[in-house]
């Protein structure tokens, strides 16, 4: 059945406080979730008050401040700073985005930070996207064409043809929009999600891929794509601004046109 | 997520979980009968809610009237056939969000579209009786 608490292994209790340093003049409270696989005990949540004055403008920036000059102990992923390679998503303020792209100042009261919802913790804010890699994988997100291409060149696209593709190939896979659907939470294992269904339907249009039919057998299925249920959580949530529930709607209208 | 534990109980890779037993080929029917059944009902209910409105104070006998004759009649078992379809395509899509055991999961699946059947059967028998009284009296 459906999991309404926490495990008790997860419930989250109150950690330590770190002090702003003295002389601070903008503080502002940073509540960050802390779970290590060593010690055996309950996640909890660390209050960090910071000098906003010592840092940059993103959340990111309040993480490696902390790392740097507060608690080398705070896990998290971070890579390229600027929102394209989506290592940094995790939980701000309530809702799932990139670290680096959220600024601090959009955020009213105490930051509060948690990792990616409803998956397996690593360490602190380091979420196991393996199952959702997984599912990535399965829906074959590569180019599937039976004809060559020519062999002096690349396989062309209409200008037509290639604008299909806009607003899919921006996606950097940060897995923000699949952790934030209760569809997802509540049936992860056979539920493919809003950033694998998008990628199926962003190769479903690519004019170039002759797999059409068999990407759509592959998804004709009442939980690997049915189990959205359109509350469009997706696409509040993505931080590149893409449109994933469109894309299953759209897959969901291709299953409906095929049927004649 | 349910554990730690699961993830040392369970040594099959994640493609290999994740590929399962493979797509149901099936889906588009039910998604698409749920989407027409809740349009067709919107008409219906209102032209039920509205015919029962003016029907308001008047004796038994003038509603038996009214639902025996034969547009009456059909618009009513359509009205309960929609309705009881749409219900139990409906809550069989919140059991299948819940309820997580196969087993369970089969037995009030059953008892949805059983409990469904029958509660629609019992009301077209009513409205048959209303319609076939009048003519049999």
């Amino acid at each position: 059945m459906v999991e309404f608490t926490l495990p008790k292994n997860s419930k989250v209790g109150r950690g330590r406080t770190f002090a702003a340093p003295a002389g601070a003049k903008r503080i502002k409270e940073f509540k960050v979730y802390r779970w290590s696989p060593d010690d055996g005990q309950n996640p909890v949540l660390d209050t960090y008050e910071l000098d906003l004055d010592r840092m940059g403008p993103m959340v990111l920036d309040a993480l490696i401040h902390i790392k740097n000059e507060v608690d080398q102990t705070l896990t998290f992923r971070r890579s390229c700073r600027e929102g394209i390679c989506g290592s940094c998503a995790m939980n701000i303020d309530g809702t799932n985005t990139l670290a680096c792209l959220k600024p601090i100042e959009e955020v009213k009261r105490a930051v509060n930070i948690y990792p990616l919802p409803h998956m397996p913790v690593v360490k602190d804010l380091v979420p196991d996207l393996s199952m959702a890699y997984a599912q990535l994988r399965s829906i074959e997100p590569w180019l599937k064409a039976d004809t060559n291409p020519p062999p002096d060149g690349e396989r062309r696209q209409s200008m037509e043809e290639r604008s299909k593709l806009d607003g899919m190939w921006e996606c950097i896979l940060c897995f923000c929009c699949t952790t934030s659907c209760p569809s997802y939470w509540w049936n992860g294992d056979k539920y493919l999600g809003p950033a694998t269904l998008l990628a199926a339907y962003r190769w479903i249009a690519d004019s170039r891929d002759e797999y059409t039919g068999e990407r759509l057998d592959a998804l004709e299925d009442p939980l690997k794509l049915y189990a959205c249920r359109t509350i469009m959580n997706c696409t509040q949530t993505c931080p590149k601004g893409l449109n994933p529930a469109e894309a299953i709607g759209k897959i969901k209208q291709l299953q409906l046109e095929r049927k004649g | 997520m349910a554990g730690r534990n699961a993830q040392v109980q369970i040594m099959r890779s994640q493609l290999g979980r994740v590929r399962g037993l493979g797509s149901a080929k099936s889906g588009v029917e039910h998604w698409w009968v749920e989407r027409l059944t809740a349009i067709a009902l919107v008409p219906l209910t209102v032209w039920f809610v509205v015919a029962v409105l003016l029907h308001l104070g008047q004796p038994q006998l003038a509603v038996v009237h009214w639902a025996a004759h034969p547009v009456n009649t059909v618009l009513l078992l359509a009205l309960v056939m929609l309705t009881f379809h749409h219900m139990q395509l409906g809550l069989q899509v919140v059991i299948d969000d819940y309820v997580h055991d196969t087993r369970s999961h089969l037995v009030v699946s059953l008892l949805n579209k059983g409990a469904s059947l029958l509660l629609a059967l019992f009301a077209i028998v009513a409205i048959l009786k209303m319609a076939f009284w009048i003519h049999a009296s």
